[in-house]
């Protein structure tokens, strides 16, 4: 994607308000802000913010965009919502997050290591096989992400949640054979495979 | 029985605050017959609740005492207190008032001397001091009330307080078969002076002003510095009585905020700005921190904001408090993110004050007749209200300098409809 990069930069050159309005989720509100604070105050994750939600509004309009789209930041937003309940001028401040950090994974600027990232990816090819999310096989990819060592590790200190979610039938040994899905996988790839492509079509666009 | 002589001359003035009483005085003294209904049992309004004024940090009860003597010396003027409008019918030059009079169960023969308060027991929160108080169920609202005339509680009627008041009573003032009452007169043009009301403070959750003793709002702080509040003057925190040195103002309390008031309520900032002198004033040693967005001292003030500025032991941290938490000793913690450089606070305070703003005391579904009101609830001046304008803070969010000229307006606006009227009637 980083051809995408290339020519983003090229056409946006001196504005990267503009970029993030033609191209990130919600990215027209960012202007709207009147740097109150309130939203980095609320966040409960705030002290694991590099930039809190606040400053990151400041850098989109300082024209900082490698260094908002190489941080970690919107990368910490666990969708509590604080922050649009309190904003006074309501700006969705958590859609414009996971837009900006779409958009920089999109570029290929996301930072590789960045778990959450790392974990969405996983989620997501995990859920896109059969529909449905096959938690035993999420749990075992997430545990090994960082080697085997490591991954036998995890799924010890981990154990006992693992046994009381099978308790609770929240996941099942069986699924290591497959496991549950929709009716009509494929049905569901096509149709998500179709959104990608409008979706990417309409980035290209704007390059 | 009260009796209002009116006609279609006449202006009837809705609300006697510093500009509902500005509005009928212009008018009446230049001649024109005005009725001012107030609901409370006294004039003045909210500014009567104020310690001193900005910008000159004087005390309102100088401006009020030359307003309440222009009131007694016209004769034009008749004021209704306990009153409020319930219906206005008719067109501009020829309307009908219907004024709903509550009764007060003293009459003019009142002295002031005090003696139905000293025997009477029961006793209830003082609104004068929005509840930091109490009163006797026998009161005269406050020193400087205008009219000069104790009331009694309803809620003490029928009970043993009511007959030991009247007995009490050296100059036969206390009337217990005073009856609520609904009179109608005609006038020709209204002005509406409602005023504002503070925002509800408790609306805004994580400030915690229903759960912390020590968030107080700016109205309540107004109380507290006055000699003659809830305090003595005395500028102390409501948990414990102790000291309250350090003390912080956070901004736009529900102004300038989607989920609450749209508006900026224009005046919350000189009244921290003031409130800052009042506890520097109290004590050497004192700590004041500013929370704010942007200062709005509004046009000519800048220099009272750069004179606060410059005080030493003055704090201006450009944020909105986010969340209010308290520790175990009662202290209310700020807590949020600034803006000049994103640094995470957590201050400790021996009191907040919220600088809540205004909205206007009347909604629309109140409003006796038709009216048209802007987004924010105030009074719009448009055509389509026709004889009724509006004068003072029902109009926007204003200070008693933008209040009085505006009522100044709108007496006159009040005046041309009337004068339309005797030109026809020749
Ligand atoms: C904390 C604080 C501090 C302030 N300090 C200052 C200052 O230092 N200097 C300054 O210039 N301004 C100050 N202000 C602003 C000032 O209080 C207002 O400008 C002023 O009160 C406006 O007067 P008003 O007559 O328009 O409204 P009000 O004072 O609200 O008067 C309205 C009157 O109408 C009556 N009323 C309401 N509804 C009805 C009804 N339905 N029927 C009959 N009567 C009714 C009310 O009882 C009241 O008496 C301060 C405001 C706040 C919040
Ligand atoms: S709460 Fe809203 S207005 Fe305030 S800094 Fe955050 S995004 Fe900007
Ligand atoms: S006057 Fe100041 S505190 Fe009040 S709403 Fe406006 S900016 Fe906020």
């Amino acid at each position: 994607m980083s051809d995408m990069n290339t020519a983003m930069v090229e056409k946006y050159r001196n504005d990267f308000l503009k970029e993030v309005e033609a191209n990130v989720e919600e990215g027209q509100w960012v202007k709207m802000c009147m740097q109150c604070g309130v939203c980095s105050g609320s966040c409960p994750l705030g002290n694991a913010w590099a930039h809190p939600p606040q400053e990151i509004f400041m850098m989109i309009r300082a024209g900082k965009r490698d260094e908002v789209l190489k941080s970690d930041s919107m990368w910490m937003c666990t969708s509590c919502y604080n922050c649009i309940v309190r904003c006074p001028r309501e700006l969705p401040i958590t859609h414009i997050m996971h837009g900006l950090a779409t958009y920089s994974k999109r570029l290929g600027l996301a930072p590789k290591t960045q778990p959450t990232s790392q974990f969405s990816e996983i989620f997501w090819n995990n859920m896109m096989k059969r529909g449905r999310v096959n938690e035993l096989k999420l749990g075992l990819s997430l545990y090994f992400k960082d080697g085997f060592g490591q991954g036998i590790k995890n799924a010890l200190a981990n154990q006992k949640l693992g046994m009381s979610m099978m308790k609770a039938k929240r996941m099942s040994p069986a699924e290591f054979f497959g496991g549950h899905g929709i009716k009509d996988a494929s049905g569901l790839q096509k149709m998500i495979k179709k959104a990608e492509e409008i979706e990417l079509a309409k980035l290209k666009a704007n390059t | 029985m009260t009796e209002v002589v009116a006609t279609n001359e006449t202006i009837l003035v809705v609300g006697g605050g510093i500009s509902g009483m500005t509005a009928a005085l212009e008018a009446a003294e230049t001649g024109k017959k005005v009725v001012l209904v107030e609901k409370r049992p006294y004039l003045g309004g909210r500014v009567s609740q104020l310690y001193k004024y900005f910008p000159k940090l004087c005390h309102p009860t100088c401006g009020q005492e030359i307003n309440q003597r222009r009131a007694k010396m016209n004769p034009n003027l008749t004021i209704l207190t306990m009153a409020e409008v319930t219906g206005l019918e008719g067109e501009p030059g020829n309307y009908t008032a219907t004024v709903k009079l509550s009764p007060r169960y003293v009459n003019d023969n009142c002295t002031a001397c005090g003696d139905c308060a000293k025997v009477v027991e029961a006793e209830f929160d003082n609104e004068y001091d929005y509840g930091m108080s109490k009163r006797k169920g026998a009161y005269l609202p406050h020193v400087m009330a205008h009219p000069m005339q104790y009331v009694l509680d309803p809620r003490i009627i029928g009970t043993d307080d009511a007959q030991k008041a009247k007995d009490a009573c050296k100059y036969g003032a206390i009337d217990l078969d005073m009856q609520e009452q609904e009179i109608n007169f005609p006038c020709g043009a209204v002005i509406w002076a409602t005023g504002w009301q503070p925002y509800d403070a408790a609306k805004i959750q994580p400030y915690g002003y229903d759960r912390f003793e020590n968030v107080v709002t700016n109205v309540e702080f107004e109380r507290m510095a006055d000699p003659k509040g809830p305090t003595g003057g005395k500028i102390v925190r409501p948990s414990d009585g102790k000291e309250a040195k350090n003390v912080a103002f956070i901004q736009c309390a529900g102004s300038r905020d989607r989920n609450h008031l749209l508006h900026c309520s224009r005046i919350c900032c000189m009244a921290s700005l003031k409130q800052t002198h009042y506890v520097v004033d109290a004590y050497d040693d004192a700590q004041v921190t500013i929370y704010y967005i942007d200062i709005r001292a509004i046009d000519r003030f800048e220099d009272f904001y750069q004179t606060v500025k410059a005080m030493e032991n003055v704090s201006f941290v450009k944020s909105k408090v986010a969340n209010i938490i308290s520790d175990k000793d009662g202290n209310p913690i700020c807590r949020g993110v600034d803006t000049e450089g994103y640094h995470r606070y957590e201050n400790p305070h021996d009191l907040v004050v919220l600088a809540t703003g205004m909205e206007p005391s009347v909604t629309k579904s109140d409003f006796p007749v038709d009216i048209v009101i802007n987004r924010e609830g105030f009074v719009e001046p448009d055509p389509a209200n026709g004889g009724v304008f509006a004068a003072g803070s029902a109009s926007d969010a204003l200070d008693v300098n933008r209040s009085v000229q505006h009522a100044t307006g709108a007496a006159l606006k009040a005046i041309q409809v009337v004068n339309r009227v005797a030109c026809v009637e020749g």
